[in-house]
C-alpha cells in the first residue's frame, strides 16, 4: 500500500470507528490495571504461566500423542489438520447431512474461513456469540463492516445505535429495538430457537489438558454451553499450541486471562468440558421426553491445527507466538490500537501486537506486512501480556524480515550512505530514520544552517515527497556545540575521593539536539557528589532497531560496547537520560550482545532521575539542587519505555521531594514513539494518540509540563505549543529552565 | 473447630464476593432448605435432585422434567459442587440428572451449596479438579454471576443464560 493510500485507510476508519473502538479498548484497559492490582500473585502466576507454556510447546509432539489417546480413550476422534484446506475438508466430511451448525466465538475457526466452506455446501451456519452475531447480520449490509476489529470483542467498532439501526433495518422487528437490554433479548430468543434444532456444534478450544482430554473455554454469555449442550455432534477446532500437559495447569491461565483481556476478575463461564460430554441433551423437538440421560449418542470431534505452527514452533523468533493466550491485552493496552482498531491493525484473521507473529505464522509475511508499522516499539504491551511474550521484538523481527524482501526503488541518491551493507533492502523512509546517527551528526556540524534548510518550505515538501517525513512536523534545532564537545571544554576539577563514578551516556538527542537536559544532568550528578565522565559513545542502535534493521542495530550495540566497556569494567555506572536508550542496555541488548556484555550493561545502567533518586536516598544532599517555588504544580509524562521497566516512580519521588506538586498522565504513549509520528503516513494517526494526551494535560492544567523522553518532548510540543523541558532540568543546581 | 471456622470464613468471603456480582447468597440449617427454596423460586420451577440425604427440594419443584418442561420453566434448582471464596464462583457438575441444561436454560438459577464444600482460591479448586476430571473425565462449570454481554453497546446481564443467580448455602 502506497504511503497515500495508506493515510487515506487510517483515516477512514478512524472517523467511522475510532470513536467506539477508542471506548471500548480504552474500557478494557484500565479495567486491567484495576483487575491484575487485585491480585496478589499477579507476577508469579504470569511467571507460572509462561513456565506452563513454554514446557508445553517444548514437548508438543508429545503431548498431541497424549492427547489423541486420550480423547480416544473418552470416546470422541481426533483429527489432526495440516492446513486450512485440510481441516475444513475434514469438517465438511462430519458436517455432511447436517443442516445446521452452530457455532461458539472462536479465532481458529475464523483462520481456517469454515463458515464459507460450509455455507459453500448449502450448510446453515449461525454464530451464537452475540458480538459475532451482529457481524455475521452487518456482513450482508452495505456500509457495516463484517470483519472483528479485535480477537475477543469482535464487534467494538460498532456503537449501541448502528447496532439497533441493523437490527431493525435486518429482522423488522414489531417494536423497534433500541437499548441494549432490548437488543440482547432479541438476540437470546432469536439464536435460543436456531440453537434448539441444530445439527452440530463448533466450538473452539482456549485450553486442552492432555491428561483429560478436558477443553477449557471462557466466556460469558453462556452460548458456548448451549452449543455444546444441545447439539448431537460437538467439533472442537484448536490450534496444537492450546494443548497443555494436566488439568491442574489451567488454574494461572484461569486467574490471568479474563483480568488481563477484558479486565474482569473471571468472565461468567469457565466451561470446562471434557468430550464428548456426558450430560442429557435437550430433544426440543420431543417435549414430553425426559431429560435425564447420559447423553451417550454425543459424537466429539477435536481438530487440532497445524497450519504453519509446527514451523513456528521450529523458528527461535517467532515460536513465542505459540505461548499466546489470545486475552487481546496487547491490543487494549497499544495506543495506536485504541485510534484505529484491529480493521487497521490487524491482517487476515488476527489483530493487535502479537497478531503480527501469528499472521506471519499462519497465513505469511504479507498478510503480517500490512500492518506491522503501526507496532511502535513502544513496549507497554510487554508488561500486560499475561505469558509475557517480547511483543515488540516478534513485530521488530518480521519487520526486518519484511525488509530484506523489499524492494529499493528510485531516489538513491537521497539515502546512499546512510544505510550500512548490514541492512539492505530497507526501504527509503525506514534507512533515513534508522540511519539517525548519520543525520544528527551532518545536522550538528552544519548547525544552524542544517536547521533552517529541514524546516524550510522546500525541504520539508522534498522530505515529504522522497521518503515520506511530514511536512506537518518541524526537526527540533540541531546544536553546533554538541554535549560531548561542552563537557571536554570544561574547566572543572572532579572530586578527589567521589562516592560514585558515573559515565553519562550521550544519547543522539541530547548530544546533538537536546544538550540543555545533558548538561542540566552533569550539573546535578556532580552537585550530589558524583564524579561524571562524557566520552564520546555511539548510537545505542535504538533507531535501527526501531526499523526493523536488527543487524545495524547489533552492529551499534557492539560499538558501544566497545565504547563504554572499559569504564563499566573500571566500575563506573552508566547513566541514561533518553528512556529509549536505556531500554536498550537493559533489555534489547540481551538479543544483540554476547550474554556477559549484555548483563554487564543491564546491571550497570540506570535512568538519571533513578539515579538521583538513588544518590539521594544514600544521603546525598538535596539542598545542592534547584528546589520548587511558587510555581509548583508539575504536570508529568513519564516515557513509555521507561514506564515499561517501572522507573516513572523516581522522577515523580525526586520531584516531590524537591517540592513539587506532580500530577502525572495516564496515556499509554504519547503517540510520536522514536520517529513514528515523523511518517508522512502515519502523522494523522500520531496526532490522534495524542490528542488523548493533550486532553489530559490540558485538563490538569500546571504551572509546567515535564516528559522524560524526546519523542513526548516533541509530540507534546506539537500539541501544546510549547516546548516541555526535562525533569532534570528542573534540579539543574545552576538554576531551572 | 478449627476447620469449622475455615469453612466460615471461606463462605463469608464467597458471599461477599458473589454478591458483587449481584448474586444473592443465603445460609440455612439442611431442614430448612426446602422452604427457603420454596420461597425463591419464580414458577414453574425444574430442578435436580440434591445429593445430600439431609436436604430435599419443595414440590413446587418438577424433578426429572421433560425437554418441554425444562423450556418453560423460569427457575432452574441445581445443586453446586464446590464453591471458590475468592472468586465468588460456583462449580457446577454436569450429571446425567441433566444439571447443565437445567442451571443454564432458565432465567433464575438457584445453586445449593455445603457449606464444607467451600474451598478457598482457585489452587485448591484446581487440585480438586485435577482428581476429578482425570479419575471420571466428567464435565463442569466454573460459574461466576449471571450470564452477561457487554457486545450490544452496555452491559446487559443475562445473554444465553440465566439473567440471576441465587446461592443457598447449607450450614
Amino acid at each position: 500500500m502506497s504511503r497515500a493510500s495508506k493515510a487515506d485507510h487510517l483515516r477512514h476508519v478512524m472517523e467511522t470507528e475510532g470513536d467506539a473502538v477508542g471506548a471500548n479498548t480504552r474500557g478494557f484497559n484500565a479495567g486491567r490495571y484495576e483487575s491484575v492490582a487485585k491480585l496478589e500473585t499477579y507476577e508469579a502466576l504470569k511467571d507460572r504461566a509462561r513456565e506452563i507454556k513454554a514446557d508445553a510447546i517444548t514437548r508438543l509432539p508429545e503431548l498431541i500423542d497424549e492427547l489423541t489417546e486420550t480423547v480416544e480413550e473418552n470416546g470422541g476422534t481426533v483429527y489432526l489438520a495440516e492446513d486450512a484446506a485440510d481441516a475444513n475438508a475434514y469438517i465438511e466430511s462430519v458436517c455432511e447431512g447436517a443442516d445446521r451448525v452452530v457455532k461458539a466465538k472462536s479465532m481458529t475457526s475464523e483462520e481456517i474461513d469454515v463458515n464459507e466452506q460450509l455455507e459453500s455446501r448449502g450448510i446453515d451456519v449461525v454464530e451464537t456469540d452475540l458480538g459475532e452475531w451482529v457481524l455475521q447480520v452487518a456482513d450482508a449490509y452495505p456500509g457495516f463492516d463484517g470483519d472483528p476489529s479485535h480477537i475477543v470483542a469482535p464487534a467494538i467498532h460498532f456503537s449501541r445505535p448502528e447496532i439497533a439501526q441493523l437490527f431493525n433495518d435486518h429482522f423488522e422487528p414489531d417494536e423497534r429495538l433500541e437499548t441494549a437490554e432490548e437488543l440482547t433479548a432479541f438476540a437470546r430468543e432469536r439464536l435460543g430457537e436456531l440453537i434448539e434444532d441444530a445439527d452440530v456444534g463448533m466450538t473452539g478450544a482456549n485450553f486442552i489438558t492432555a491428561d483429560s482430554g478436558t477443553i477449557a473455554t471462557i466466556s460469558s454469555e453462556g452460548n458456548i454451553r448451549k452449543t455444546v449442550a444441545v447439539p448431537e455432534t460437538h467439533i472442537a477446532v484448536a490450534g496444537v499450541e492450546k494443548i497443555l500437559p494436566s488439568v491442574e495447569e489451567l488454574q494461572p491461565f484461569v486467574e490471568l486471562i479474563g483480568r488481563s483481556g477484558t479486565g474482569q476478575d473471571i468472565t461468567s463461564y469457565v466451561s470446562l468440558f471434557t468430550p464428548p460430554v456426558s450430560s442429557p441433551r435437550p430433544h426440543f423437538d420431543e417435549p414430553e421426553t425426559p431429560l435425564a440421560g447420559d447423553g451417550s449418542s454425543r459424537e466429539f470431534h477435536l481438530v487440532l491445527l497445524d497450519n504453519g505452527r509446527m514451523a513456528m514452533r521450529d523458528d527461535d523468533e517467532l515460536r513465542e507466538t505459540l505461548y499466546c493466550i489470545r486475552c487481546s491485552a496487547c491490543a487494549n493496552t497499544c495506543a495506536n490500537f485504541q485510534s484505529v482498531g484491529g480493521h487497521a491493525f490487524g491482517g487476515e484473521t488476527y489483530s493487535g501486537g502479537i497478531a503480527t507473529g501469528w499472521e506471519a505464522g499462519v497465513h505469511g509475511y504479507d498478510s503480517a506486512a500490512e500492518f506491522n508499522d503501526l507496532c511502535t516499539g513502544c513496549s507497554r504491551c510487554v508488561p500486560a501480556c499475561p505469558v509475557k511474550i517480547d511483543i515488540p521484538w516478534i513485530n521488530t523481527v518480521v519487520r526486518d524480515r519484511l525488509n530484506r524482501e523489499g524492494d529499493p526503488a528510485a531516489f538513491e541518491f537521497l539515502v546512499d550512505g546512510l544505510s550500512p551493507d548490514a541492512d539492505e533492502g530497507v526501504d527509503h523512509q525506514k534507512r533515513l530514520f534508522g540511519n539517525f546517527e548519520t543525520l544528527a551528526k551532518l545536522g550538528s556540524a552544519f548547525a544552524p544552517l542544517s536547521n533552517w534548510v529541514a524546516n524550510s518550505q522546500p525541504a520539508a515538501t522534498a522530505l515529504e515527497r522522497l521518503v515520506g517525513v511530514s511536512a506537518e512536523r518541524e526537526f527540533p534545532p540541531f546544536q553546533r556545540t554538541t554535549l560531548v564537545e561542552w563537557f571536554a571544554a570544561r574547566d572543572v576539577v572532579p572530586p578527589l575521593d567521589p562516592d560514585r563514578k558515573v559515565v553519562l551516556y550521550p544519547d543522539l538527542y541530547t548530544n546533538y539536539m537536546l544538550t540543555a537536559r545533558g548538561k542540566a544532568a552533569v550539573r546535578t550528578l556532580e552537585a550530589l557528589g558524583v564524579e561524571v565522565l562524557v566520552p564520546p559513545a555511539p548510537g545505542s542502535g535504538r533507531a535501527p532497531l526501531s526499523q526493523g534493521m536488527v543487524a545495524t542495530a547489533r552492529e551499534k550495540a557492539e560499538s558501544v560496547a566497545d565504547a563504554l566497556g572499559p569504564y563499566l569494567e573500571a566500575g563506573y555506572d552508566v547513566v541514561v537520560i533518553e528512556p529509549s536508550d536505556l531500554a536498550m542496555f537493559r533489555e534489547d541488548y540481551r538479543r544483540l550482545l554476547p550474554e556477559a556484555s549484555a548483563t554487564l550493561f543491564a546491571d550497570a545502567s540506570y535512568e538519571i532521575l533513578e539515579y538521583v533518586y538513588g544518590l539521594l536516598e544514600n544521603g546525598a544532599d538535596p539542598d545542592a539542587l534547584s528546589a520548587a517555588d511558587d510555581d509548583g504544580r508539575v504536570a508529568y509524562h513519564s516515557h513509555c519505555q521507561q514506564r515499561t521497566m517501572g522507573l516513572e516512580p523516581y522522577s515523580v519521588a525526586v520531584l516531590e521531594a524537591l517540592g513539587y506538586e506532580v500530577e502525572q498522565s495516564n496515556v499509554e504513549c504519547c503517540g510520536m514513539a522514536g520517529s513514528f509520528g515523523y511518517k508522512e503516513q502515519y502523522y494523522e494517526l500520531s496526532m490522534d494518540v495524542g490528542a488523548e494526551l493533550e486532553g489530559q494535560l490540558r485538563e490538569i492544567d500546571a504551572d509546567r509540563v515535564v516528559a522524560s523522553g524526546t519523542s513526548c518532548t516533541d509530540q507534546i510540543g506539537d500539541l501544546l505549543e510549547e516546548e516541555p523541558t526535562h525533569v532534570v532540568e528542573l534540579l539543574d543546581p545552576e538554576g531551572r529552565r | 473447630m478449627a476447620q469449622q471456622q475455615r469453612d466460615v470464613d471461606n463462605v463469608e468471603t464467597f458471599a461477599t464476593q458473589a454478591r458483587g456480582y449481584g448474586v444473592d447468597v443465603s445460609r440455612h440449617a439442611p431442614e430448612e432448605v426446602e422452604q427457603a427454596i420454596a420461597e425463591r423460586i419464580e414458577p414453574p420451577a425444574v430442578g435436580t435432585s440434591l445429593p445430600w440425604e439431609d436436604v430435599s427440594l419443595p414440590p413446587a419443584v418438577t424433578t426429572d422434567p421433560t425437554t418441554g418442561e425444562l423450556r418453560e420453566a423460569v427457575t432452574g434448582v441445581t445443586p453446586a459442587a464446590l464453591a471458590v471464596a475468592s472468586y465468588g464462583s460456583l462449580v457446577l457438575r454436569a450429571d446425567d440428572h441433566g444439571s447443565e441444561p437445567v442451571s443454564l436454560f432458565n432465567d433464575l438459577h438457584l445453586a445449593v451449596l455445603q457449606e464444607a464444600d467451600v474451598v478457598a482460591d482457585m489452587a485448591a479448586a484446581f487440585t480438586w479438579f485435577g482428581e476429578e476430571l482425570r479419575e471420571t473425565r466428567d464435565s463442569a462449570i466454573i460459574a461466576t454471576g449471571p450470564s452477561a454481554t457487554a457486545d450490544m453497546g452496555a452491559l446487559v446481564q443475562g445473554a444465553h443464560g440465566p439473567k440471576r443467580v441465587e446461592v443457598l448455602v447449607v450450614t
